[in-house]
């Protein structure tokens, strides 16, 4: 190896909303920063280019944000979701620190849009970037400009080393000779691995081969299994991660938000057998859709097709691929491959056990079935009204949620729970610290956006000492 | 039924885009899309004509180029707008004629008049300050008579083609209030902005609002300099005022302050056009945008030359060559660039009776 060596005071590793608001943090205390994103150019920034939304704490309205959001309700909300699978000093932290996130992303050129179409409920808790995440990303990526801060594009770290718990250089792959960078500090900002095909079939088994993975193809998992080698803390479950239901015709990554398709509320959804297989009408499809990856990871062929009659076209978010359509349930069997005679079996029985009531799918109707083995509680109308439409589903993974410990400064924490001096984690690669399990809208960039700045305020802050 | 590859992609582009939202803070394009499921020509046509090509929801998109998608909504729609001008436009031939050969189309055009005008001039030589010196009161006053007939037929017929195709009804029948709102959201550019006060992402993904700046300058000039025209008309006409006025008169004022616009506008626009990304441009235009420049460039550059030229024997070569780019300026509005403005506001118009606004 050629040692093309230059002593930094921060180096970031990831390209992601967590890596550039360390970067642009740190870069402001004084630092010489540099940015490695593994990703070229036209794919920086991760999945943080296909985000919509941040959800800040807030007293009274601020931009776009009606009402108060305050920290104790913040906290329930979060408790709900991860059954109590969080770190209560971190989260809180989080929750506190997020209430300056709007201002600071304002602060650095990114602006902010009420939330319109089908995404008003949000309107109290979640600020929505305009134009999107890579309109946020493009903001963050032209203040480190600016700033002066060194961006490297197809910059992916294969190797971290180290001298006990101290980080000393990243080694980049590169052509012909591996480049290396020391730097006084580390920031470890790379996301997780739910790309690495390989390492999600080491945990859930071959049936990670019938996932597809909603955002970029570069969060393969490196710097954290590195910085597990190296002595980090593992924190959270390997198998725990952010997984919804998508079309299954999407593409293996980067299929991103479009591939959604939202009216499991309004139909059923049946298994490669034909069989429902879980309440479809629980609860509020945005408070439930993060659990439906999770459904059809578990039934045959990782696949589950949600079926609807035509009351319901128009009634939800228009999705990507258009339907499978046919006049009646048993064409439509045919057409998406199930065996005809069960699948009109499961509508019939389905349909002559809805109850009478009146649909509002605006609210809890409960409007239901009874006497199934998995009855529906909501919004349960017959099937009864050609023509029919299915979609195919397939898991999709978002995010996972397998880090590495971080204190409150986001050092990063060694497996004897000691903290390393000049290691800081952000974003994806530490999210596990707070969010155990389950999922809260918005979160993810709170996260990386909070701990980014903590990450980048500290590591400026030790580099200059 | 045009069924063209545009109006294909078109639609495969705005179901991709009515499934992700994330641009619908940008212009008024995206909350019309969420007011639909499907896309029919008619919902295409009238989308493509409320975008300006601004470039933001290019650059802020994730499915853009690389991405499989290829999502391109500014290109898609520039070329659809395209499409648009020439299925309305009237008499259906012309468009094509000088779509293709914008730059020649004008280039002869102007030739030709200045050929006409040399033929019919009286101008022997010598110095004078009088127009009519140089070319008959009754040719001009003909030559701009005809054309500004011709022109005022083929735009009028060619928009209300446009209207009608988008099921508007007649504009006797709209709520003002709609339609005041559509002349203003055109006349200041409203969505030129990106939805935010730093501007749109023109020339390039930096936001800016020079492009709004040298569109004013562009637009309100050409308005200044043809009220300059028309108050010289009234007092020729109505008053017996005969030109050439002073520099201090009203119809001078106009047209000297129009054409510092006039100047400075079109070399904005154009020199911002050549920085742009050519992503956003339409795939081809055929240099229709850049010949409407130029020749709004040539005309407030001929007619400051009168000034500069003024009691000397260059003026009558400078006046035949003025009025000819002015006469080709004309002849092919409504072919060319120049109609984007009144597809605009029609579109704006539909876009305010939606929302209601
Ligand atoms: C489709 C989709 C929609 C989402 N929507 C939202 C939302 O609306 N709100 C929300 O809060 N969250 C959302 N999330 C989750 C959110 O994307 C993440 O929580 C957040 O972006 C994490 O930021 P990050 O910087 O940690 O990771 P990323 O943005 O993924 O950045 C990690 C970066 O590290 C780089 N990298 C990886 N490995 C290496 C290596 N070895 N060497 C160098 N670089 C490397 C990658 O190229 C990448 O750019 C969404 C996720 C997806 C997939
Ligand atoms: S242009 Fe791209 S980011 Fe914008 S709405 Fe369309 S698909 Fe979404
Ligand atoms: S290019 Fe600009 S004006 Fe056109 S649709 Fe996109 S954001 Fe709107």
């Amino acid at each position: 190896m050629t040692p093309k060596t230059r002593k930094l005071d921060t180096l970031i590793i990831g390209g992601g909303h967590a890596g550039l608001t360390a970067a642009i943090t740190a870069a402001e205390a004084g630092a010489r920063v540099c940015v490695l994103e593994g990703a070229p150019k036209s794919h920086r920034a991760g999945n943080s280019r296909h985000t919509r939304n941040l959800r800040p704490m807030h007293q009274g309205p601020i931009l776009s944000l009606t009402g108060t959001y305050g920290e104790d309700e913040y906290w329930d909300d979060l408790l709900r979701v991860t059954d109590g699978q969080t770190n209560e000093t971190l989260a809180r932290l989080t929750i506190r620190e997020s209430a300056q996130s709007v201002a600071w992303l304002y602060r650095h050129g990114v602006h902010f849009q009420p939330p319109l179409g089908g995404t008003l409920h949000l309107g109290r808790t979640n600020a929505f970037f305009l134009g999107g995440g890579k309109a946020l990303m493009n903001a963050l990526y032209r203040e480190a400009g600016r700033l002066g801060i060194e961006v490297h594009y197809n910059a992916e770290v294969i190797d971290l080393k180290f001298d006990g718990k101290r980080f000393e250089e990243a080694v980049v792959k590169a052509e012909p000779d591996n480049r290396s960078f020391q730097a006084k500090t580390l920031v470890a900002a790379a996301g997780g691995f739910e790309s690495n095909i390989e390492w999600l079939k080491e945990i859930w088994g071959a049936v990670a081969d019938n996932f597809l993975i909603r955002g970029t193809p570069y969060n393969r998992g490196e710097v954290l299994k590195l910085l597990h080698a190296r002595g980090g803390q593992q924190v959270g479950d390997p198998k725990q991660c952010h997984a919804v239901a998508i079309d299954g015709r999407a593409p293996k990554f980067d299929g991103g938000i479009v591939t959604r398709v939202d009216c499991v509320s309004l139909g059923i959804v049946v298994n490669d057998n034909a069989s429902r297989f879980y309440d479809e009408g629980e609860d509020f499809w945005p408070k439930r859709y993060a659990i439906w990856g999770r459904l059809v990871a578990q039934q045959p062929n990782q696949i589950g097709h949600v079926i609807i009659d035509s009351k319901s076209i128009g009634a939800f978010m228009p999705p990507v691929f258009p339907p499978i359509v046919a006049d009646t349930i048993g064409d439509l069997a045919r057409r998406i491959g199930l065996d005809e005679t069960q699948l009109v079996k499961t509508v019939n029985r389905f349909n002559a056990a809805v109850q009478p009531g009146t649909f509002d799918h605006t609210e809890l109707d409960g409007c239901k079935t009874q006497g199934l083995e998995i009855n529906k509680t909501n919004w349960a109308r017959p099937l009864d009204q050609p023509p029919f439409s299915a979609y195919s589903l397939k898991p999709g993974i978002t995010f996972t949620y397998l880090g590495v410990g971080v204190n409150e400064k986001a050092q990063m924490l060694m497996a004897t729970g000691e903290p390393s001096d000049n290691v800081f984690a952000a974003g994806e690669i530490m999210a596990g610290n707070v969010l155990g399990k389950g999922y809260l809208a918005g979160i993810g960039m709170t996260i990386g956006g909070v701990f980014g700045q903590i990450a980048g305020r500290e590591a400026a802050q030790y580099a200059l000492k | 039924m045009r069924s063209s590859e545009t109006l294909i992609e078109a639609e495969r582009v705005m179901t991709i885009c009515n499934a992700c939202r994330y641009c619908e803070g940008h212009c008024a394009v995206f909350p019309a899309m969420e007011k639909r499921l499907a896309f029919a020509e008619m919902d295409l046509d009238y989308l493509a004509n409320l975008c300006h090509s601004c470039g933001s929801c290019y650059h802020h998109c994730q499915y853009a180029d690389p991405h499989e998608f290829q999502i391109n909504v500014p290109r898609t729609f520039a070329d659809l707008r395209l499409e648009t001008y020439a299925a309305f436009s009237f008499p259906s031939f012309m468009a094509p004629v000088l779509r293709n050969n914008t730059n020649w189309a004008a280039l002869s055009v102007i030739v030709g008049f200045v050929v006409i005008f040399t033929l019919t001039s009286n101008w022997t030589g010598g110095v004078t300050d009088n127009f009519y010196d140089i070319l008959p009161h009754k040719t001009m006053a003909g030559a701009f008579g005809t054309v500004g007939a011709l022109v005022v037929l083929a735009l009028t017929l060619g928009v209300s083609r446009y209207w009608r195709s988008l099921d508007l009804p007649s504009p006797f029948s709209l709520d003002w209030k709609h339609v005041r709102s559509g002349i203003k959201d055109a006349l200041s550019l409203k969505y030129l902005g990106g939805g935010t006060a730093d501007g749109c992402t023109y020339p390039t993904e930096t936001p800016s609002n020079v492009r709004r700046l040298f569109h004013h300058l562009t637009f309100y000039g050409f308005l200044l300099c043809f009220a300059a025209t028309s108050v010289g008309t009234v007092y020729h006409y109505s008053l017996g005022w005969v030109a050439p006025y002073s520099v201090f008169s009203l119809p001078k004022f106009l047209g000297i302050t129009g054409g510092i616009g006039l100047l400075v506008g079109p070399i904005g626009l154009l020199w911002l056009n050549h920085r742009a990304d050519d992503q956003t441009k339409p795939t081809a235009d055929g240099g229709m945008n850049r010949t409407f420049l130029i020749l709004l460039l040539l005309t407030s550059l001929t007619g400051m030359a009168l000034l500069l030229v003024k009691q000397s024997p260059y003026l009558a070569p400078a006046l035949i060559v003025h009025l000819s780019v002015v006469l080709a300026l004309f002849l092919t509005l409504p072919y060319g660039k120049f109609v984007h403005g009144f597809y605009r506001l029609v579109a704006l118009i539909k876009y305010a009776t939606e929302i209601d606004r």
